[in-house]
């Protein structure tokens, strides 16, 4: 290749392709090429997008958010209405994305839990019905899953006044899920605040009872007293408020329902759908973590004649949750991710909103760059937690 | 010890045979009993009036008036209108070309299951394949009359989508999962942050952007049609979640045969073409085969920037006054559609994990 170097009859190295022999030196060029390139491409869009906005006069920038939204929402956490400004109607979709994102993340946990295990039962019947569940659901895109919940809501279910009651005081009709709640009473606050007061009880007896495991061996029912302390205290201050029973019943005035709770079908078709898509990659991730503990473990730990929920709880489950739970936060954050197909069945959610406000402004450029920022912001935050998570279940190798 | 033997006594009937096999799966336990005893009669009142609904009262040809008055499922929804279903817009006489360039496609995929075939062949048949396919949708060539993209629609626009989009995307992840161990900082910042970027945000913010930026970006009086910037998205996307899976496979390869690459005197390129990215994709196969099953499920996005693919012309078929309120039955035969070709890929994927050995 260098046959310039042989040919230098005084032996010293030849300088011109000794460059090119110093990998540091031509890495260094390599990077430049690279930089120039993505430099000169980035430099080409941007320029047509400067010149492009300015044909078609489009003003760029955030000023458009302190502007009117003129549109309605139809879910809001906080007071919204057609009058707010655009800033306030984003804040609108932000909350709802991450409540369809908490609700549905605790929602699929609890069920690809259930099914994960009834996936690993000894129960034929139980096992092939998981299996069986688990192939369907992962196998069908979940926007269509999305659109048949919702078409079942649309077509199938029947108008307020002929409304499904399966359990009294809960109302299921084309207007969405309605059920009675309790009716405000301030002894439901105290109640609160007496379950917070439980928590940080059970959490100063469990670091007693570690402490005295230590120093004596001798072990503390904590799970039973655990639960009754945080069962037992709000109960209790619940009989001291004179038990409040009374409920705020929904009831048909005119052609909807007023009172109780009403759950949207945009909302109750986009938790249905997402729920069921993610817990069925849940269920797999589940079952798969449980299965990869040896089953040497599970008889070591009972012939150190550990209890049966001892085993799990101090043998099998760390192990597993330590493989299971990255790949499920990561399920976590595709949920959330997914949560932006709302837009298609109309839920308001920040994409939602987000498209709503392109369409009246024009602010094609901004509008994407939030919704990437946002949903950027989510998933770094939740690798952030889940480094630091790691990073504290880790295995510690001697 | 063989003459000691008495007469062999026949297990005890509880435990062998189908009595057996109950007792062993179904009832091991009061738990386990009463399980599925609430599973039986669950099904007891919920398959057989689904059954009747599925099939005995089903209509399957009729008119959508005779739907109407029907007890079971309206059928005749897709015979009615499954050539639109299945091929959108595209010129009604000319639609055996989608169709052969599917039957095309599904040759191929049949005749790369088997792994005794992946010869440097099967790449050109691929690449031959993939051409053909394209020159019977677009025509304008060999006397075929050429059809405009924008009438592209259906099950072949969705295959097309995914295919395409794996098919460009993986050449794409390769260079950047390289680029992400590369030893070079700028390479391995700027694969980094597109890697992370991509997969931090939903696909369907990338297909707005192909929908409504990308053509800010063209110069003046250039435009690219539709299809083509949502492959371009979808390509896009699909990259950064195949250069994890590459990253993977590149991971596994131990350090001696770099080492040893190196003793040889192989450059970087040799090194990768001949040593590493061989051994490193081989790895990577059955995490590939789920990728392609999870883009071929997020074509379906491209429902929400106003592609007809086969998710869209249902929809227009249900938008329709004479079959509207019948989206159930529709919407069911799409999931089968989507569930036999996802269920395929994914058992041949399972089926691949455990003939690799990976």
């Amino acid at each position: 290749m260098h046959s310039d170097i042989s040919s230098s009859p005084s032996g010293a190295p030849e300088r011109v392709s000794s460059f090119w022999d110093d990998p540091a030196k031509r890495s260094l060029v390599y990077q430049l090429i690279t930089l120039m390139v993505v430099g000169f491409i980035g430099y080409y869009l941007f320029s047509n997008t400067i010149k492009n906005l300015h044909r078609q006069s489009i003003a760029t920038g955030f000023h458009f958010l302190g502007k009117e939204a003129s549109f309605e929402i139809g879910e809001s956490l906080i007071g919204y209405s057609a009058a707010s400004s655009y800033a306030r109607a984003l804040c609108v979709g932000i909350l709802n994305t991450l409540k369809v994102a908490f609700i549905g993340t605790a929602l699929t946990l609890f069920l690809g839990t259930l099914i994960g295990v009834a996936r690993l039962s000894t129960n034929w019947l139980v096992s092939r019905l998981a299996a069986v569940y688990i192939e369907i659901f992962q196998d069908v895109p979940v926007l269509l899953q999305l659109f048949f919940w919702y078409a079942v809501f649309n077509d199938s279910l029947p108008a307020p006044r002929q409304a499904l009651h399966p359990i009294p005081g809960v109302f299921l009709s084309n207007r969405g899920l309605v059920f009675g709640v309790l009716a405000h009473n301030p002894v439901y606050v105290y109640m609160g605040g007496a379950f917070l007061t439980a928590c940080a009880g059970v959490y100063c007896l469990r670091w007693w009872a570690g402490k005295r495991q230590d120093k004596t061996g001798k072990t503390f029912p904590l799970l039973r007293s655990g639960a009754g302390i945080l069962l037992g205290l709000p109960l209790f201050v619940w009989l001291c408020g004179g038990a409040p029973i009374a409920m705020n019943v929904p009831h048909l005035a005119g052609f909807n329902f007023s009172g109780g709770v009403t759950v949207s079908p945009e909302f109750t078709a986009l938790l249905l759908g997402l729920v069921l898509y993610t817990a069925a990659f849940v269920a797999e991730i589940v079952r798969s973590g449980i299965q990869a503990v040896s089953k040497g473990q599970k008889e070591a730990a009972m012939s150190l004649g550990l209890k049966p929920w001892q085993t799990l709880n101090l043998v099998i489950l760390p192990q597993s949750l330590r493989i299971i739970i990255p790949p499920v936060t990561s399920q976590m954050l595709n949920l959330t991710k997914n949560s932006s197909l709302a837009v298609a069945i109309g839920f308001p959610d920040f994409v939602s909103v987000v498209n709503t406000t392109i369409n009246q402004t024009g602010q094609a450029i901004e509008g994407v760059a939030m919704i990437m920022t946002v949903y950027l912001v989510f998933s770094l935050l939740t690798s952030a937690f889940m480094n630091w998570y790691n990073g504290k279940i880790a295995l510690v190798e001697r | 010890m063989k003459e000691t033997t008495m007469d062999d006594i026949a297990p005890p009937l509880t435990r062998v045979g189908i009595i057996g096999w109950i007792r062993m799966n179904l009832f091991n336990g009061v738990f386990n009993s009463l399980l599925t005893i609430v599973i039986v009669l669950f099904l007891w009142y919920v398959g057989p009036p689904l059954i009747r609904w599925l099939f005995v009262n089903s209509l399957w040809g009729s008119t959508s008036v005779a739907c109407r008055n029907a007890a079971g499922a309206c059928w005749s929804v897709i015979s009615a209108n499954y050539r639109f279903i299945l091929f959108g817009f595209y010129p009604y006489d000319l639609q055996w070309r989608p169709s052969t360039a599917m039957l095309v496609l599904v040759c191929l995929l049949l005749i790369s299951r088997n792994r005794r075939l992946w010869k440097k062949w099967l790449l050109y048949a691929w690449g031959a394949g993939l051409c053909c396919m394209a020159v019977l949708m677009q025509g304008g060539v060999l006397g075929l009359t050429p059809v405009e993209s924008t009438q592209w629609g259906g099950l072949p626009l969705t295959l097309l989508l995914a295919i395409f989009g794996l098919a460009a995307a993986y050449p794409l992840g390769v260079l950047l999962a390289l680029g992400r161990r590369s030893k070079m900082p700028a390479i391995k910042i700027l694969s980094i942050v597109y890697i992370e970027l991509i997969r931090g945000i939903p696909l369907i913010s990338m297909l707005f952007m192909s929908a409504i930026i990308f053509p800010l970006f063209l110069p003046e009086g250039v435009t690219i049609n539709k299809i083509l910037r949502a492959q371009v998205a979808i390509i896009m996307f699909t990259a950064a979640y195949i250069a994890e899976v590459v990253r993977g496979g590149l991971q596994a390869i131990p350090k001696g045969q770099y080492e040893a690459a190196e003793t040889l005197g192989l450059n970087y390129v040799q090194t990768m073409r001949l040593i590493v990215l061989p051994q490193a994709l081989k790895i990577v196969i059955p995490p590939s085969v789920s990728i392609l099953i999870s883009a071929f499920k997020d074509t379906s996005l491209v429902v929400i920037i106003g592609l007809y693919d086969i998710l869209k012309t249902t929809q227009s078929v249900l938008a329709n006054p004479e079959w509207m309120g019948f989206s159930s039955e529709a919407f069911i035969f799409l999931a089968c559609i989507y569930f036999v070709c996802c269920y395929t890929m994914s058992n041949y994927s399972r089926r691949l994990e455990r003939e690799l050995g990976v």
